[in-house]
């Protein structure tokens, strides 16, 4: 199989440099702390399932500590983009890929790369919650640790701040010996939240985390979001532009025009919802299509 | 509002009214005597007639009405509604018929010290009283045991290949499996016969008996265990690998304790294909009347060479000792069932 790699475009192609985007951010909230690192980038990255070329070029750049909001319509390779981002992509049979994606500067492809040490790193949330059926609600916020065989002396400390983050604690606090079956589906999803925090993520991946949620657990689930982007680089996405709105700080919109999905344009959130640049993106944020 | 909420009773409209029960009731009395009549005044005579007489006349009687009262499209839901109705009779009678003739028969061979001796000092023509088949139960024990420990490992771990690795040989590992779990018992005895009793250990013994069983027992613990690793949701192991584990410790740690219920009735699968196995066993196995607690030396009795042997002896008794012999086979697999369902639903809740 030969993929034509871009390695050659990928630098003129790049839309935003870190820096500029760290000063961006430096002017909405708080620079992150030391912990978060420079951040996330992504570099020209392709990404193909067999012979289907399904995302083309996406550069971005997600500064530490912010919220960034992947937009767009079905199919537009969004899910697909933050998969390349923790290394699930190749999970999929099939699956390739192209392009850098930088954590810290440093390319989490590079040959001889722990992809174990990656996924703890950044960390992520799936559209289905799916907590593990075989373990109650305490062992799941603790079950990364497990996987991943890390050591924590206080391990109900840490069950209890992850419960209280994810804001689960208060309802399930008196049983976390019950299976994770047993909660209702935003309970679920925020339990998978706190499971994922448990392992200590710089960044924060979440593909569509509230679709399969109503509107209560919706609100819930932000305002988690909100209190964690405190301490760590959140990237979501969404197909409800108002959460993308309420929740980010920057928003990128992507698109598949007949051809592989492409990174149409990315901006401060606010202006990509007041005055986009790029028509198309205007015709998706003012519901025209998509 | 509490006088109203107490005047509501719980009701069930969607259950058949009187009269309709009256209709049902006539319908079956009609069919009964429309099979009485066929089978007195035509050539068509015996139980089966009137078995299949009635189930005719039952369905084609409940067309009519359904087809009446509604139309033809309801007629014919009833029509093959009956027709399944046949067709479970058909399941149960046999089945049932099996078990009530292994109880009635077996249980004239039950006696006190049935499950305590041995046959070594009984002969065939003894009374039921003397010896007894504690030598069978433990060699089938031994048996099933030694085939377990070695295909239980080996029958997970291939479904582990087939549904978590996916690798370059999984459509040849896949198809020989199924080919192997066509391989009838005696080719699995002889196999064993000759390729290790006749050049290796040229004597029988236990061992030797449960390395065919073994055979006979991995594909079916195989295929069973991959088809319930396959209904493990995707995300599950997705949702192991984004938290850092590696993909073996995210099957140990999720896959499997997932599908454990289901893995446990694999096990059970593979016992109950092997318990009853005969062929093998009676190449194999020696077949002795002691207790022997050793499965590497000696003839091993097991309770379906007890049960061939008896009735091959031909005397009245030992022929009842073949029965009993089946009972306490058949309350063995029953057990093993039972026990199989309240490991396997114990935490999955």
């Amino acid at each position: 199989m030969s993929f034509d790699k871009p390695k050659d475009k990928k630098k003129e192609n790049s839309v935003t440099t870190p820096s500029s985007l760290a000063s961006v951010a430096s002017t909405t909230r708080k620079p992150g702390t030391n912990r978060l690192g420079i951040g996330l980038e992504a570099r020209g990255v392709h990404a193909w399932f067999g012979k289907h070329h399904a995302l083309a070029n996406v550069s971005l750049d997600f500064a530490a500590g912010t919220v960034t909001a992947l937009i767009g319509p079905s199919g537009c390779g969004k899910s697909t983009f933050i998969r390349t981002l923790n290394r699930m992509h190749e999970f999929i049979p099939g699956a390739a890929m192209a392009g850098e994606v930088l954590l810290d500067g440093k390319d989490i492809y590079e040959q001889g790369t722990d992809v174990t040490k990656i996924r703890l790193k950044i960390g992520m949330v799936f559209q289905k919650p799916n907590p593990f059926p075989s373990m109650t609600i305490g062992e799941n916020v603790l079950s990364g640790l497990k996987l991943a065989q890390l050591k924590n002396a206080n391990k109900d400390e840490l069950m209890e701040e992850c419960l209280v983050r994810a804001g689960l604690w208060n309802e399930v606090k008196d049983r976390l010996n019950a299976h994770g079956g047993s909660l209702s589906g935003g309970q679920q999803q925020r339990l998978c939240i706190a499971r994922a925090l448990a392992v200590n993520p710089q960044v924060l991946l979440m593909d569509e985390p509230c679709s399969a949620l109503d509107p209560g657990s919706t609100l819930r689930i932000e305002e988690t979001i909100k209190e964690l982007s405190e301490t760590m680089t959140i990237i979501i996405v969404t197909h409800n532009m108002q959460q993308a709105a309420r929740v980010s700080d920057f928003t990128a919109f992507f698109l598949a025009d007949g051809g592989p999905g492409e990174m149409i344009e990315t901006a401060p959130t606010s202006q990509i919802f007041s005055q986009p640049r790029d028509k198309r993106t205007e015709n998706y944020v003012t519901g025209r299509f998509g | 509002m509490s006088q109203t909420l107490q005047n509501v009773k719980p009701g069930k409209p969607w259950q058949p009214s009187a009269k309709q029960r009256v209709t049902d009731f006539t319908i079956l009395f009609a069919a009964v005597l429309t099979s009485y009549l066929i089978v007195e005044f035509t050539a068509m005579k015996g139980k089966l007639a009137y078995f299949f007489l009635f189930f005719l006349a039952l369905a084609i009687f409940n067309l009519i009405r359904g087809t009446i009262t509604r139309d033809f499209m309801n007629g014919s839901d009833q029509f093959f509604s009956v027709i399944m109705l046949l067709g479970m009779t058909l399941v149960v009678i046999p089945t049932a018929d099996i078990l009530y003739t292994v109880f009635e028969r077996g249980r004239k061979g039950l006696h006190a010290g049935l499950l305590t001796n041995d046959m070594a000092m009984a002969t065939p023509s003894d009374p039921i009283t003397s010896g007894g088949l504690l030598h069978a139960i433990i060699g089938t024990f031994l048996l099933v045991s030694v085939a377990l420990i070695l295909s239980v490992p080996i029958g997970i771990l291939t479904a582990l290949y087939l549904t978590e690795i996916k690798g370059r040989f999984t459509r040849p590992i896949r198809f020989l499996v199924q080919a192997m779990s066509g391989v009838p018992s005696i080719v699995a005895g002889l196999f064993i016969l000759s390729s290790i009793v006749y050049t290796i250990t040229k004597s029988y013994s236990g061992f030797v008996g449960s390395l065919a069983l073994t055979i006979l027992m991995i594909p079916t613990i195989a295929r069973t265990a991959e088809e319930v690793l396959n209904l493990i949701p995707n995300d599950l192991r997705e949702a192991g690998v984004a938290l850092g584990g590696t993909q073996w410790r995210t099957v140990a740690m999720v896959v499997i304790p997932a599908a454990r219920s289901g893995l446990i009735t694999a096990l059970i699968l593979g016992v109950a294909r092997i318990v009853g196995e005969t062929a093998p066993i009676l190449l194999l196995t020696g077949g002795g009347d002691a207790v022997n607690f050793n499965p590497t030396s000696g003839a091993m009795g097991s309770l379906p060479f007890y049960i061939w042997k008896s009735f091959l002896l031909g005397t009245e008794e030992s022929i009842t000792r073949g029965w009993a012999g089946l009972l306490v086979l058949l309350v063995l697999v029953l057990i093993l069932f039972i026990m199989a369902r309240v490991l396997g639903s114990r935490r999955t809740k």
